[in-house]
């Protein structure tokens, strides 16, 4: 306590050192004044009372000086001494202390922000109990790993196996929730009754599912994410009991899932029912099975353990299990499998940019320190010692990172929230553990960590590059140690790689870039500008019959038609620019049956739908009102399908009809039309065919609107168009063309490497910039002398320009061509994000070449402007 | 360390010994009684006098204010606190101690070395 009361006391002595300092001199003035009186009483003579006063007293400087370090800490005053000098010399030099500052905090930023997405996805546990012994098991057949399981397999897995404490099985698939506006598709999940204990998560309000709550006869009950507590319900207390209707059934509220709970596998999901569906067919596979691990026992050993029930299956029940395998994978590797690679790799390459960063800051330093050499002589003089003026280096470096790591924050806080928004919505709504993400304290004490060693780093330059000797005879100017050859090799070294890397950097950006361009150029076939899409889903219980289907239809596009703002509408089972999916093979009659099938796309459209997407007719006609369930059945064809299965044939007039289907449900082609991208924009267009909706009808379609105004503010008029007209019909995924064709996978994709790589090629052009103006200012700042003499013997100032810019141009070539070397070698790896650009697109590469070189020159221009106004004489008085 | 200077630990102690029996004192005062009382083999340089009553002062031993000395000058007085006196108390009987034990060490009157 007394200890650090006197701590205290000492502290803010710092403050109030100056009025101590002088009422001691005045204490200590009257102790000797009351000496010499007493020498005097004593019989001593005036000058020699003085005298020996003087000599008991020990030496007044030092006394006061002894009094000083005792009313404040020392340490702290000296620091205090150092910042203020630090400052000053920052501010006396604004440039260099910006660049220091902006290159390292972009280089911390960087790292940073890179790190919290590890930290989120990587680090942080999952939030169940001893997440790494979890695995889960999936269906695997010849095509892949990740397929489902059956209800009666779940069962005998979860009876046979010798491995797992607990099995169970989740089914990620949403629910039609009943609200006061209407239906609304709702992201849920059902699982088995012990799913939660097999994860080892308990509910913070209410209960679990009990274990045989999921049997068929059992009551429905429903368990809530927090999220879904708290946006749904505004974490009212009185939840449990109440009651939310689910696919039609009424499902009781028993429990609140933890705040931090999460399951990728099944995000986003509100609602959690336990399985009623103890289906008996083994051939309908919906399951994913969880299960935990016994103690000792590896994910392999289960595996095998598992293969070993799936043969044994596979004898007993050929019919539904042949060839039917299943996988067991760590629920860890499930859930961040995909993305740990890519961020590892972020991680590494942001690291080296950190790295280059403080290189290319402690080439700065060392610059500077050349310029301060005659400072710091004149200070050793003065009676500095070495350790207090590396005190005074190594102050420096702190100040320099701290604000570093500040700004650093700031910038990696922006990178985050860019690369969240890179994410599309529903992919980002997929990866819950990146809830987390933020300045949190994890990313904190990485900062700091960074900061302090980049510090280190900083701090070890000066220290280095000077020696004992230099520091003493830096007045003289004329030594000049081996280190600073040393460093003019490795430094010109570095500069090289620096640059060759922004080349390499540059033209992928650039060639993802143009990648991305001409994705958005490709022409889908309709007019994307002013289109409304609206998907839609009616519930099967009031139009299971055709004909209910079809009034439902008409009421759907005479309601929206008539909405102003609204010039056309039309129907549609899939819409373009999507995944692709829903396909049919087809036979051209008259012609023999193909040795595989016609896989192509099936699109079933209502009669406005090519007006409405102003596509372009090639032949024929398109569908009219009178081709409904009463007339002959017609298809429409794409340029894609008649010239890959029509080539010698005129296709209008012929029929089609479905592999293996009736003769009556053959259908005439009645025209053709240009491709419509029903695929993603990345792939060749798809071979399709279109059928008018009267004909087939389907409960599940989507509506596309052509308006007159902005399509963006229609979209909630039509979602309540439709359930005016019914209240049960789902409506869901409202979004104009235009930004379906922007969140599609290859444009999202695109623009997101685009912006990544774009984002560390910035960065890399500027370090390497940076670092070529470090390294020539170093060697200017060394050959000053060398300079003055020859300007002394008649060089003109343009010699000299010519002397250090051909250095710099030396450099700068080697490191463009060392980077195109690289861009062509490293091409493979970009070729498949690429989409109609060449890996060696002539235009990309020169003008990453041509903005480099300029950029490079410019910033050696700098230190070449300060060789040549060398006046000679200075130059050479400094000998 | 040369005869005459004096012992850090022990000088705190010495400075509160003689305001324990003093009362209040400026500081050529104490140390003029410390030199006395060692009969002049002690010199009380300045700087030690001070880093000592200053360091008594943070911890708060002593206390100090101005006044004015016998022959008219301004000057610093000491006193202990409560504080101080309990500390005296206690420095001294561990002094006693310490003593006592070197002094078998130092001169072993018979049979224990």
């Amino acid at each position: 306590m007394r200890k650090l009361r006197a701590w205290l006391l000492r502290f803010w002595g710092l403050s109030t050192r100056n009025s101590h300092d002088k009422e001691f001199a005045e204490e200590v003035e009257t102790h000797l004044h009351m000496q010499i009186e007493d020498n005097l009483r004593s019989g001593l003579d005036p000058a020699q009372a003085r005298r020996e006063a003087l000599l008991k007293s020990g030496g007044m400087e030092i006394t006061m000086q002894t009094y000083r370090d005792h009313t404040t800490l020392p340490f702290f005053e000296t620091l205090y001494q150092d910042l203020r000098y630090t400052l000053r010399q920052l501010r006396k030099n604004p440039g260099f202390a910006m660049t220091a500052i902006l290159v390292l905090s972009l280089g911390i930023g960087a790292t940073v922000a890179i790190f919290s997405f590890a930290d989120a996805a990587l680090v942080k546990p999952l939030p169940y109990r001893q997440p790494s012994r979890l695995v889960v098991i999936f269906g695997a057949t010849p095509l892949g790993q990740r397929f489902h399981l059956s209800f009666p397999d779940y069962y005998d897995f979860k009876e046979l196996n010798q491995v797992f404490t607990s099995f169970d099985v989740y089914d990620p698939n949403g629910f039609m929730l009943d609200t006061p506006e209407g239906a609304q598709l709702a992201p849920g999940a059902r699982v088995s009754a012990g799913f939660f204990r097999t994860l080892g998560v308990t509910p913070v309000f209410g209960r679990d599912f009990s274990p045989d709550e999921d049997t068929s006869s059992a009551p429905r009950t429903v368990m809530l994410s927090y999220a879904a507590w708290q946006n749904r319900y505004g974490l009212r207390p009185d939840i449990l009991g109440q009651t939310v209707t689910l696919d039609g059934h009424p499902n009781t509220i028993i429990g609140v899932l933890p705040r931090d709970f999460h399951f990728a596998p099944a995000a986003p999901a509100d609602f959690w029912t336990a399985e009623h569906d103890q289906s008996d067919c083994r051939g309908c596979h919906w399951l994913f099975g969880i299960a935990r691990l016994k103690d000792g026992v590896s994910i392999d050993t289960a595996w095998a353990n598992i293969a070993a029930i799936a043969r044994q299956l596979e004898q007993q029940y050929p019919d539904s299990n042949r060839g039917q395998s299943e996988a067991v994978i760590a629920l860890p590797d499930v859930i961040v499998g995909d993305i740990r690679p890519i961020l590892l790799l972020l991680l590494g390459g942001a690291a080296l940019l950190l790295l280059i960063a403080c290189v290319n800051v402690s080439s700065l330093l060392l610059v500077r320190t050349q310029s301060r050499k005659r400072e710091i002589a004149v200070r050793g003089a003065l009676g500095a010692t070495r350790k207090r003026l590396l005190r005074q280096f190594v102050t420096e470096s702190f100040v320099l990172s701290a604000s570093a790591a500040v700004l650093g924050l700031v910038l990696a806080d922006g990178a985050m929230h860019l690369l969240t928004s890179l994410i599309p919505a529903d992919t980002l709504a997929g990866m819950p553990y990146l809830q987390g993400l933020g300045l949190n304290s994890h990313v904190l004490l990485f900062t700091l960590a960074v900061s302090l060693l980049s510090a280190l780093i900083f701090s070890l330059t000066p220290i280095f590059s000077m020696s004992r000797e230099e520091m003493r005879s830096g007045l003289s100017e004329g030594s000049r140690g081996s280190s600073s050859v040393v460093w003019r090799r490795l430094g010109a070294n570095l500069v090289v790689i620096e640059l060759a890397t922004a080349v390499v950097l540059l033209v992928g950006a650039g060639l993802l870039g143009k990648s991305f361009y001409r994705l958005l150029q490709v022409d889908p076939g309709l007019q994307p500008s002013n289109l409304a899409t609206l998907p839609l889903s009616a519930p099967h219980a009031s139009y299971s019959k055709d004909p209910q289907i079809i009034a439902l239809q008409r009421q759907i596009l005479d309601r929206i038609s008539a909405l102003p703002g609204v010039s056309s509408d039309a129907l549609t089972n899939k819409l373009p620019v999507g995944d692709g999916d829903f396909t049919t093979s087809f036979v051209i009659t008259g012609q023999p049956k193909p040795a595989q099938p016609n896989e192509v796309a099936y699109r079933i459209v209502s009669t406005d739908y090519f007006k409405t997407l102003q596509s372009r007719l090639q032949a024929g006609r398109y569908f009219t009102a009178s081709d409904d369930s009463t007339h002959p059945h017609v298809a429409l064809i794409n340029h894609a399908l008649a010239s890959h299965y029509f080539s010698s044939l005129h296709p209008v007039g012929m029929t089609i009809n479905y592999d293996g289907a009736p003769a009556d449900s053959a259908m005439q082609v009645v025209g053709v039309i240009d491709d419509i991208r029903e695929g993603p924009l990345d792939t060749d267009a798809r071979a399709a065919f279109y059928v008018p909706f009267e004909q087939h009808p389907l409960p599940f379609f989507s509506l596309v609107a052509r308006t007159s105004v902005d399509p963006q503010s229609l979209l909630p008029v039509l979602s309540s168009a439709v359930r005016q007209i019914d209240p049960g019909i789902a409506a869901f995924g409202a979004a104009t063309m235009e930004q379906r064709i922007h969140d599609s996978p290859p444009a999202y994709l695109h623009r997101a490497s685009a912006w990544l790589v774009g984002s560390f090629a910035a960065l890399a052009l500027l370090l390497s910039v940076v670092g070529l103006y470090g390294v020539i200012a170093y060697s200017v700042s060394q050959r000053t002398r060398e300079i003055g003499v020859r300007m002394a013997l008649g060089a003109q100032r343009g010699t000299v320009y010519q002397l250090i810019m051909k250095q710099a141009a030396w450099l700068i070539t080697v490191g463009i061509l060392a980077g195109l070397a690289g861009s062509i070698a490293t091409a493979s790896l970009l070729r498949t994000l690429l989409f109609a650009t060449q890996s060696w697109d002539a235009f990309t590469l020169a003008t990453v070449s041509l903005v480099l070189g300029t950029s490079a020159l410019a910033a050696s221009y700098l230190p070449a402007r300060r060789a040549a106004s060398v006046n000679p004489l200075d130059a050479l008085r400094a000998e | 360390m040369g005869e005459n200077d004096v012992w850090q630990g022990t000088l705190a102690l010495m400075v509160m010994k003689t305001l324990e029996s003093m009362g209040t004192l400026h500081g050529y005062g104490i140390a003029r009684r410390i030199e006395q009382i060692s009969g002049d083999r002690l010199i009380v340089q300045y700087g030690t006098l001070y880093a000592a009553l200053l360091r008594l002062q943070q911890e708060g031993y002593i206390t100090s204010e101005w006044g004015v000395s016998d022959n008219n000058r301004r000057a610093r007085f000491y006193k202990l606190t409560r504080a101080g006196r309990k500390q005296v108390e206690k420095e001294s009987q561990r002094w006693e101690n310490a003593a006592a034990i070197l002094a078998r060490f130092v001169s072993p009157s018979g049979e224990t070395i």
